[in-house]
C-alpha cells in the first residue's frame, strides 16, 4: 500500500543513507536490494585535490532515486539554512532533511534551533523534514511551523540501539497530522520492524544497513523488517498483559 | 593574477576569471556542483557572467553520501 509525503506518493516505508559504504559498489547494490525510492545525501566541499573523485552523482540516477539532501554536521541554524539553500540550488526539489546538532557524543539534535531553522526554511518554501528528539511538544511544535514530516530519533544516530523509547514515538505517531518518520538509531531488521510496529509512516536508516558485514542481505532484512512491522500494526496487535492467560482450554482435561 | 579563497585554500587565478571560467579550470562540471561567492549562491545562468574579484571568498559544494 502507498502513502503520502509532501504530495508524493511512495510505495516503500524505507529511506536509505548513503554513507559509510563499503564502496560506492556496495551502496548502489544494497539500495536495490531494499526498494527503497528515497535517499539521502549530505552537501560537502569538493575535494579540489582529487576531482577525478565525484560526488555521488556520478553513483546514483537521480532519477531512479530521489535525492533528499540533508544539513549534517550543522550545529546552528544558521548553518543548517545555509546548507539547505546551497542544496536547493542544485536544481533538484526543494526538499531538505533539516538537522541541527545539539550534542557532539549523542548527536541529538538542538531542537530550539531546529524549531528556529524550520520556520524560516518553510518560509522560504522549503519542505522540511526535520529530524528531532522523542519529544510530544518539539513533534507537535515543528508541525506547526509548517514542517513536511517530524522524524524522532530511534536512538543516537550510527548507535544501533534501536527504539529506546516506543511510547513516546507512538504518542507522537497518534497526535500528529503530518507523516511521522523514525530516522536514527536502527541497527537491525527487528529495529525497524518495532518503529514500523508503533504506526509511523516510515523509517530512515543508514548506518544499520552500510555497516552491516552483507548490506545487501541486511538491505533485504530491512525491507522485510519494515514490511512486517506495518502489517503487524494494521493486523492490531494483542493486549499485553501482566499476567498469563492460557491459549488451550481449561476443560476437558483428564481425570 | 588575482588571489582568492577556494574552498578554504588560497588560489590564483588569471583576471577577469569567471566563476564558470574557474570550474573550468578545475575539471568540475556547473551541474554537479554549487557555487557560493562571499556567502551569496550563483545561480547557474550567473556562473557565466560573474567575474571573481580579488579577495572572493568561493565554496564549491556538491552532494556526497550521507544519512
Amino acid at each position: 500500500m502507498t502513502w503520502e509525503l509532501a504530495g508524493r506518493t511512495w510505495n516503500s516505508r524505507l529511506i536509505l543513507g548513503t554513507g559509510k559504504y563499503p564502496s560506492n559498489e556496495s551502496m548502489v547494490a544494497a539500495l536495490e536490494a531494499s526498494g527503497t525510492e528515497m535517499v539521502t545525501v549530505a552537501v560537502r566541499r569538493v575535494d579540489l585535490d582529487r576531482t577525478n573523485e565525484a560526488g555521488i552523482l556520478a553513483h546514483l540516477d537521480p532519477a531512479r532515486y530521489f535525492l533528499l539532501p540533508n544539513t549534517a554536521g550543522c550545529y546552528t541554524a544558521e548553518d543548517a539554512i545555509r546548507y539547505a539553500r546551497l542544496a536547493r540550488a542544485a536544481g533538484m526539489s526543494d526538499w531538505v532533511k533539516l538537522e541541527v546538532i545539539g550534542d557532539e557524543r549523542t548527536l541529538v539534535p538542538d531542537v530550539q534551533a531546529t524549531l528556529e531553522a524550520a520556520r524560516i526554511l518553510v518560509d522560504e518554501g522549503f519542505t522540511v523534514l526535520a529530524y528531532t528528539s522523542d519529544d510530544l511538544v518539539m513533534a507537535l511544535r515543528l508541525e506547526d511551523a509548517g514542517c513536511a514530516a517530524v522524524m524522532p530519533y530511534a536512538s543516537p544516530i550510527g548507535s544501533g540501539l534501536g527504539v529506546v523509547n516506543p511510547y513516546f514515538i507512538r504518542e507522537i505517531k497518534r497526535r500528529l497530522a503530518v507523516p511521522v518518520l523514525v530516522d536514527a538509531g536502527v541497527g537491525t531488521a527487528s529495529d525497524a520492524c518495532v518503529a514500523m510496529e508503533q504506526g509511523v509512516d516510515a523509517v530512515l536508516m543508514n548506518t544499520a544497513v552500510a555497516q552491516a558485514e552483507d548490506p545487501v542481505a541486511m538491505a533485504q532484512a530491512m525491507k522485510l523488517g519494515v514490511e512486517a512491522g506495518r502489517l503487524a500494526f494494521l493486523a492490531g496487535r494483542m493486549p499485553r498483559r501482566e499476567i498469563a492467560v492460557p491459549s488451550s482450554p481449561g476443560r476437558g482435561m483428564l481425570a | 593574477m588575482i588571489e582568492l579563497q577556494v574552498n578554504g585554500e588560497s588560489r590564483e587565478v588569471p583576471e577577469g576569471t569567471t566563476a564558470a571560467g574557474l570550474l573550468e579550470q578545475l575539471n568540475l562540471l556547473p551541474a554537479l556542483v554549487v557555487v557560493e561567492r562571499n556567502r551569496e549562491i550563483l545561480s547557474r545562468e550567473a556562473l557565466a557572467s560573474t567575474r571573481l574579484e580579488a579577495g572572493d571568498q568561493l565554496e564549491l559544494v556538491h552532494f556526497v553520501g550521507g544519512g
